[in-house]
């Protein structure tokens, strides 16, 4: 088998590339090293679609980001994917904060941002009572948005899979070699596990990764692929929905050197985030959080608002964004080889600009001669059943029709086994707990999965007919029980 | 099928039990219990371990024993059950929307409810330790489950943080089923745990207790490889320098239960902040007109016993609260609110009403740190109207005191304040 075209990650960038490719005549295989999709940035980030007034005016991040944002809103629409345009507001507490969010406002206007505006310490505390005192002003941008990260890049990929496009995970790329044959070049992307396969197209879209993947597209030209991923690990706390309804929109402080601050909004599942910090790591896949970070993260919060109760945290957590020592995404052929497209240093606001940097990779890859025909029976819409969005009326129909719907797994996010099972069946089949909390929100309440764990491990043996010794929690080796003695 | 019950109590754990038991006893002709689980008794079902039963049935019995106690009495009462069920909404005009595969989801009137719905355990995230998210971290109960309920091991070296009555009774239990229990670390200069558990659960095991110290780091990428564990000084802030680390598969967290009390809140019930359960009168019933509350709901109890009783009152008010076509709202004159003074964490009940009050009024309450020999005193206006002498007070042990109606008519109309007073200072005075 021969692939037109492999993606290397299987995050948010991989998946929305995918989803463009599938609606085309052509073989694509989307690969992971890790055992799901979306397991790297594009499950540990702030959660928020940008508006697109950060990025300079000029930049493909510019463009890529205001188009990113409308898109977003399309494909949340048609892939039935939970998605809020709550808006934003970026705080000003000094003279200089209100300089930097004026240069915000003209930033947005040049780069198209939708019907942005500054708004006057009054209007401030009207839109949001609990802001803090000290606020003067702040930059208002309606198009800005809440998500569900993973379940964006989940859906993208589920519905690249319905329309043919095939997916290889555990598969962890170590070498790539180029042929030239009659119809071209040809690529074999080895990985470690010893499976390899074949394609004329290269995308890679490895995140963190993308640096050692690129040098891998040079062939032994060169050492250089022209940038170095420099990546930055940002920690967050995630509270109960008790705490959700302290803002209605997202927050965020004015932006520095080294990211756009702490921000504290209400989550698209009705919680409260506050984070991330931002310290440069030389270990890219240690999400581990740190006292001193969270110390920082906390601390800073405390100019937005005097009003979070720590004591209601459920969660913390760490991401690591594949920043870059560019001021630019990198979405360009590699120096050594036009068909093979690097899309590295996507950082923030890389979640926000995924829809768009597919539609800007399809381009190039049709410029490297990638022929790109339309199916005309692509599946372009997805529908999930999510019983607590649902009406008193709705759920009596649901239940008496599918009893499964009737019995409630998750009880602090109302997850029944109806949806759990539809989980265990979907495109891309969850192997670990987290998977299946990633595509139906069983075990991300308050209980963290204390009560539901068990269930949710007995239903993944059920339906997948697998040991209970294989069931894992997260990653490969993550396993939650043994066998007693006597039952093996 | 007739929607229409005298009292619908959620929860059919202990408390549930209990209170729907009295309800029927007190002349509540239709009561309904809906339980999530498939079976009744709660979370007594996976304490397969003794010591329950000690105060109400004077025996020693396992936690499923003395759910069956219950459950047995439930013959021929006319009481009915549907497990597997979930209630999902209760509203201010006692309706109960609940759902099972059975009969799919429905709405329930009542003429009173009972809120039992027990609590849940405090997460790694509630005290946000930090490090790696590996598996093998797991609430104590948790863990427990999967070992007396599904019967799987949960790992093979473990460290267990929080010395409450779960977190040591896991100790043993794991160290019975072959495991190595490393220590048991304790945030607090004292144990949470009962003292017979201390003794029997680490002492009889050779299980070390490390007392003012926590986790302070969790490493492993996959499954758990090891734990940093630091001394904490006075403002419980980890010492630098203080650190130990432990290999080990499992960290069991018992680290405190929270009521779990959603249900409720959605319902607009009034919530203490102190107990994270309902504010209540004696006799359990909340700020809601017909709706109460007993059991871990309302505030956490040390031991089931206590839950069986503090239900049988809420279970008696809602069958009286039937019979009576409602409760009068009492008079504020006739009424006394608890307030906590220097000591005391937090009262149940919080308020009390004369006129539905017996001769004297049991409450219930735990004290903010440990004290050696003190007074528990009742104040009103500045004036001590009783005093309780104990040699000791402990945060981990519920205490309790009962105020007789008279000395309450002392305060009617305005507070009385429960406070502790350490003898020796209390001479000086």
């Amino acid at each position: 088998m021969i692939y037109d075209a492999v993606i290397i990650g299987a995050g948010v960038t991989g998946c929305a590339i995918a989803r463009e490719l599938s609606r085309m005549k052509l073989s694509v295989l989307l690969t992971d090293r890790e055992n799901d999709v979306a397991c790297g940035a594009t499950r540990a980030n702030s959660a928020i679609i940008h508006a697109g007034y950060d990025p300079e005016p000029g930049t493909l991040m510019a463009r890529l980001n205001v188009e990113g944002c409308r898109l977003t809103g399309e494909i949340c629409e048609k892939l039935d994917v939970p998605f809020k345009r709550v808006g934003s507001l970026v705080l000003a507490f000094s003279d200089e904060d209100m300089k930097t969010i004026r240069r915000l406002y003209e930033n947005g206007v040049a780069n198209g941002v939708p019907e942005i505006r500054l708004i006057d310490r009054d209007e401030l505390r009207r839109l949001e009572p609990n802001v803090s005192e000290n606020a003067l002003g702040a930059l208002l941008a309606p198009s800005a948005g809440i998500i569900d990260p993973w379940g964006f890049a989940i859906a993208m990929a589920e519905n690249a899979v319905v329309n043919g496009v095939e997916y290889k995970l555990r598969f962890k790329v170590t070498s790539i070699e180029r042929e030239t044959t009659d119809s071209g070049t040809l690529f074999t992307v080895s990985a470690e596990n010893g499976e390899t396969v074949k394609a004329r197209y290269v995308i890679n879209a490895a995140g963190v990764h993308s640096g050692e993947i690129a040098k891998l597209g040079l062939f032994g030209t060169s050492d250089d692929p022209g940038f170095r991923i420099v990546p930055s690990k940002g920690q967050y706390f995630i509270l109960d929905k008790t705490q959700g309804r302290l803002f209605s929109r997202v927050m965020f402080q004015c932006p520095s050197a080294v990211g756009k601050g702490v921000l504290v909004s209400p989550t698209i599942h009705g919680n409260l985030i506050v984070g991330p910090d931002a310290v440069t790591t030389d270990e890219p896949d240690n999400t581990g959080t740190t006292k001193a970070a969270l110390d920082f993260v906390r601390s800073a919060a405390a100019r937005t608002t005097g009003k979070i109760v720590y004591r209601d945290n459920i969660r913390n957590f760490a991401g690591v964004r594949p920043n870059s020592d560019q001021k630019d995404f990198i979405i360009a052929p590699s120096a050594a080889e036009p068909h093979f497209i690097n899309v590295a240093g996507i950082k923030s606001p890389g979640l926000s600009s995924a829809p768009a940097i597919a539609l800007e990779v399809l381009k190039l890859l049709e410029n490297a001669g990638l022929e790109l025909v339309r199916k005309d029976d692509f599946i372009e819409t997805r529908r999930v059943t999510r019983f607590r969005h649902m009406d008193n009326e709705a759920r009596a129909k649901l239940v008496a029709e599918h009893p499964e719907f009737g019995r409630v797994i998750c009880r602090c996010e109302t997850v029944t086994e109806g949806e759990i099972i539809a989980a265990l069946h979907s495109p891309i089949t969850p192997v670990s707990i987290d998977g299946v909390k990633r595509r139906c929100n069983a075990g991300m309440g308050r209980c963290q999965g204390g009560f539901c764990g068990p269930r949710v491990l007995e239903l993944m043996v059920r339906e997948l007919g697998i040991s209970p010794e294989d069931v894992l929690k997260d990653r490969d080796g993550s396993w939650i029980v043994r066998l007693r003695d006597e039952q093996v | 099928m007739d929607i229409r019950y005298d009292v619908i109590v959620i929860g059919g754990g202990p408390a549930g039990l209990a209170a729907a038991l009295e309800a029927n006893k007190n002349g509540a002709g239709r009561v309904l219990i809906l339980e999530r689980d498939k079976e009744l008794g709660g979370i007594l079902n996976q304490c397969i371990h003794n010591g329950f039963g000690l105060h109400y049935f004077k025996e020693q019995l396992t936690g499923p024993e003395y759910a069956h106690r219950f459950i047995a009495m439930l013959e021929g009462t006319g009481i009915e059950v549907k497990t597997d069920t979930m209630a999902l909404a209760v509203t201010p005009d006692k309706r109960v929307w609940a759902m099972s595969t059975a009969d799919g989801y429905r709405c329930f009137e009542a003429g009173a409810v009972i809120l039992a719905m027990g609590c849940r355990e405090r997460t790694r995230g509630a005290i946000s330790i930090p490090g790696e998210r590996p598996s093998g971290v797991f609430t104590a109960g948790a863990a427990q489950r999967y070992l007396n309920i599904e019967g799987y091991m949960v790992g093979r070296r473990v460290l267990i943080l929080g010395s409450g009555d779960i977190g040591l009774i896991m100790a043993r239990r794991l160290t019975l089923e072959g495991a190595k229990v490393l220590a048991v670390c304790e945030l607090m200069p004292y144990s949470n745990g009962l003292k017979r558990n201390i003794a029997q659960c680490l002492e009889d095991y050779d299980i070390p207790l490390y007392l003012s110290h926590t986790v302070t780091d969790i490493r492993g990428h996959s499954r758990l490889e090891g734990v940093t564990v630091s001394r904490v000084d006075e403002k419980l802030a980890p010492i630098p320098g203080t650190e130990m680390d432990f290999e080990c598969d499992t960290l069991l967290l018992s680290v405190g239960l929270i009521p779990e009390n959603e249900l409720s809140r959605s319902a607009g019930v009034p919530i203490d902040s102190r107990t994270n359960g309902a504010v209540v009168w004696q006799d359990r019933q909340t700020g809601l007109d017909g709706i109460f509350s007993c059991g871990n709901v309302l505030h956490v109890h040390d031991l089931v016993d206590f839950v069986t009783q503090e239900s049988m009152i809420a279970g008696r008010a809602a069958a009286e609260y039937v019979k009576a076509g409602g409760f009068k709202v009492p008079d504020a004159s006739r009424t006394v609110t608890l307030l906590n003074g220097s000591g005391v964490s937090y009262t149940v009940p919080q308020k009390i009403a004369f006129d539905r009050a017996e001769d004297s009024v049991e409450v219930f309450f735990r004290v903010r740190t440990t004290f050696g020999p003190s007074e528990i005193a009742v104040l009103h206006g500045g004036e001590r109207l009783a005093g309780f002498s104990r040699p000791q007070l402990l945060p981990a042990e519920m205490e309790r005191i009962t105020l007789p109606k008279a000395l309450l008519k002392n305060a009617a109309g305005g507070d009385l304040t429960i406070e502790i007073r350490p003898k020796d200072q209390g001479a000086s005075k």
